[in-house]
């Protein structure tokens, strides 16, 4: 489960000074639910969810991650997150196998463990062909498989996803899509952000809309229709944030 | 701190480096290969060189001496000679290295001589040009000769004893045994290249386990793992240190075997001639051999400069975008290294209690004393000390800045 109270986020930009990249932010997710974490770009998503992957510390707020503070229990927090970003890259100079491993020992886990749960990844992600390879040489797809062994090998509770899609062809995002609703279905805490409405109506159990920073809207998808009164996502969006000239504004900044 | 989770960070950065080519090349090839090259490469090219300079003839434009035909005689019958005749303006022709030198015989030179009348005998060479002087002095050396039996010649007419002029003999005696010679020589030289190579050893490691990771975006993988950020500094630092002081130990090695095979290359199996005595005597002083106890207090006093170095470096580079960025911010501080480290090759420089708290340029400095059989151990100990301090400094330093969210997130 994921609990944020009040979280705050602020950075110190030189052209634009103080700059409030999560604002007041307060969301629970429920294991076995997919919460989805909708905003344009820059509107805080990334920095929110970095926040509870204990990436960063935050100004001030507070949040527990599967029953661990993110300020005074990171590293027990990490031990049971799975983080998954477009960011999140593979070393390319070590094999799939050297990936895993190397996480799964700083996951603190035995070499039988990890052999056994990367054979076990490896059957159910498909990745025998290759895992012996050096990952600079892989596929988008392959390294996706990868990267998805690599959050998994330490069996965590909850899982962070920011935007895997990004930049992904669409065989990939389907795996991506496919990967993450398995991940709730097996009972996972899973914090979902994306900028593709698609996306969100496809998988998310729990909308939460952020723009400046601020969760303005959350609830269900048939609860922000019944609030907003429109039907399609991204006519919701748009109300939700303040209409099209405040995005506008706030892509520009 | 866990060391479990450090041997596990460096033993994958380990891996990783011995995967990385450019880091495999400044910290395995360059200086494995650096020092045979220097010794035997540069060394045999000088000396063949030298050695041809040495053996072709003297190329020379005579000026005038038609008046002075038995000196030009004597000039043509020298083998080592060959006079040439002038072509153009003769300054041109030295200039040009059309010949090594030219020499002016004045008017009347040998009636002159007849006479007792002093004249001047004037060699036009190019200064700095090696064939050039090495004219010149074989030519000074055949009037010098030409000279003193003059003056020989002129003492027996007047019924005079050479030793007239020559009323004693002034000779020069080597005291320090060869092992003390070839410290003072290389004494200079080796600290150089050992901290020269303890740099170039650690900067690729150090932007690569950086810099190169933000920009591959493996360092926020890396970050999610629930390992402390302090266990990630040292598992990485230890890397860059193992780059740095395998640079070193490698030239180190590389350097003694290359000594070795380049002395028993010249000096041959010296034990079977009859003077095989004098030869090798004469050979250890072109082949300078090493203190060893002296070798094993450099590598000591380097352990503390290779660990400041790799945390300078893995700082800066920390704080770069990506690999170009940090080979920008590297790359000066080449020279920064470089500068004190040539400072201390000057001779003349000797430590004093300022000078041994200098980073560099101390242990350069101490480094010659001890290659040399010096220990001044209260200098060594406070260059030891000082120098563990300010390792301490910036490696705490680097672990502060990797802890700072604006650095490693800087974008």
């Amino acid at each position: 489960m994921i609990e944020a109270r009040h979280l705050t986020k602020t950075f110190k930009d030189k052209k634009r000074g103080v700059v409030k990249a999560v604002d007041n932010v307060s969301l629970t997710c429920q294991p076995g639910q997919i919460y989805g974490l909708l905003g344009a770009n820059g509107a805080g998503k990334t920095t929110a969810l970095r926040l509870l992957a204990t990436l960063l510390q935050p100004t001030s707020g507070s949040a527990t991650v599967a029953g661990c503070d993110i300020s005074s229990e990171a590293q027990k927090v990490r031990a049971n997150v799975g983080f998954l970003a477009a960011s999140t890259a593979l070393y390319g100079r070590l094999t799939a196998r050297e990936m895993i491993r190397y996480f799964g020992e700083l996951n603190g886990l035995t070499t039988a463990v990890i052999r056994e749960r990367t054979q076990r990844l490896a059957d159910q992600l498909d990745m025998h062909e290759f895992l012996d390879r050096r990952c600079d040489k892989f596929s988008t797809g392959m390294k996706q498989k990868t990267s998805i062994a690599r959050t998994l090998i330490h069996d965590p509770a909850v899982m962070i996803f920011d935007e895997p899609t990004l930049g992904l062809d669409v065989m990939a995002a389907r795996a991506i899509v496919r990967f993450v609703r398995e991940c709730r279905d097996r009972g996972k805490t899973v914090i979902y952000s994306t900028h593709v409405m698609s996306e969100v109506v496809k998988l998310c159990d729990y909308i939460g809309i952020i723009h400046c920073g601020r969760l303005v809207a959350e609830g269900t998808l048939v609860e922000l229709q019944a609030r907003f009164a429109e039907q399609d996502l991204e006519e919701i969006f748009v109300k939700a944030v303040g209409g099209e000239a405040a995005l506008t504004a706030a892509l520009k900044t | 701190m866990n060391w479990k989770h450090i041997v596990t960070v460096y033993l994958k950065e380990l891996k990783d480096s011995l995967r990385d080519r450019r880091t495999l090349l400044s910290t395995i090839i360059i200086p494995t290969f650096l020092m045979p090259v220097i010794i035997f490469g540069t060394g045999s090219v000088m000396s063949k060189v030298m050695k041809k300079a040495r053996e072709e003839p003297t190329t020379m434009v005579v000026l005038g001496g038609s008046d002075s035909p038995g000196i030009m005689a004597a000039l043509k019958a020298e083998k080592k000679f060959k006079i040439v005749e002038p072509t153009m303006d003769y300054k041109k022709m030295v200039s040009e290295k059309q010949v090594r030198l030219a020499v002016e015989i004045p008017e009347g030179f040998e009636a002159s001589l007849k006479a007792g009348e002093a004249r001047t005998i004037m060699l036009y060479h190019y200064e700095g040009e090696m064939k050039s002087g090495l004219g010149a002095g074989e030519v000074e050396g055949f009037f010098r000769s030409l000279r003193d039996k003059t003056v020989e010649s002129r003492l027996s007419e007047r019924g005079l004893s050479v030793g007239l002029i020559k009323p004693f003999e002034i000779k020069r005696q080597n005291v320090a045994p060869p092992e003390k010679v070839g410290g003072n020589m290389l004494g200079g030289f080796v600290p150089y290249l050992i901290i020269a190579l303890c740099f170039s050893g650690a900067m690729y490691p150090a932007m690569d386990l950086t810099a190169g990771e933000k920009e591959r975006g493996t360092m926020e993988t890396l970050l999610c793992s629930p390992v402390a950020r302090l266990d990630l500094v040292l598992g990485k630092f230890f890397m860059v240190l193992t780059g740095s002081l395998s640079a070193m130990l490698l030239s180190l090695i590389s350097m003694g075997l290359s000594a070795a095979a380049a002395g028993m290359m010249f000096v041959g199996s010296g034990a079977r001639l009859a003077a095989a005595a004098n030869q090798t005597k004469g050979m250890t002083a072109v082949m300078p051999t090493i203190d060893l106890v002296g070798l094993l207090g450099v590598i000591a006093m380097v352990l503390p400069v290779a660990v400041l170095f790799s945390a300078v470096l893995f700082t800066v580079s920390l704080f770069a975008k990506s690999y170009k960025e940090a080979q920008s911010y590297v790359t000066p501080m080449i020279f920064v290294v470089i500068l004190p480290a040539m400072i201390g090759m000057l001779p003349g420089i000797d430590l004093n209690a300022r000078l041994a708290l200098m980073p560099i340029l101390n242990l350069s400095l101490v480094c010659k004393e001890m290659l040399s059989g010096v220990w001044h151990w209260n200098y060594i100990g406070l260059i030891f000390a000082s120098s563990w301090l300010y390792a301490a400094i910036a490696l705490g330093f680097a672990v502060k800045m990797f802890n700072r969210e604006d650095v490693i997130f800087r974008a």
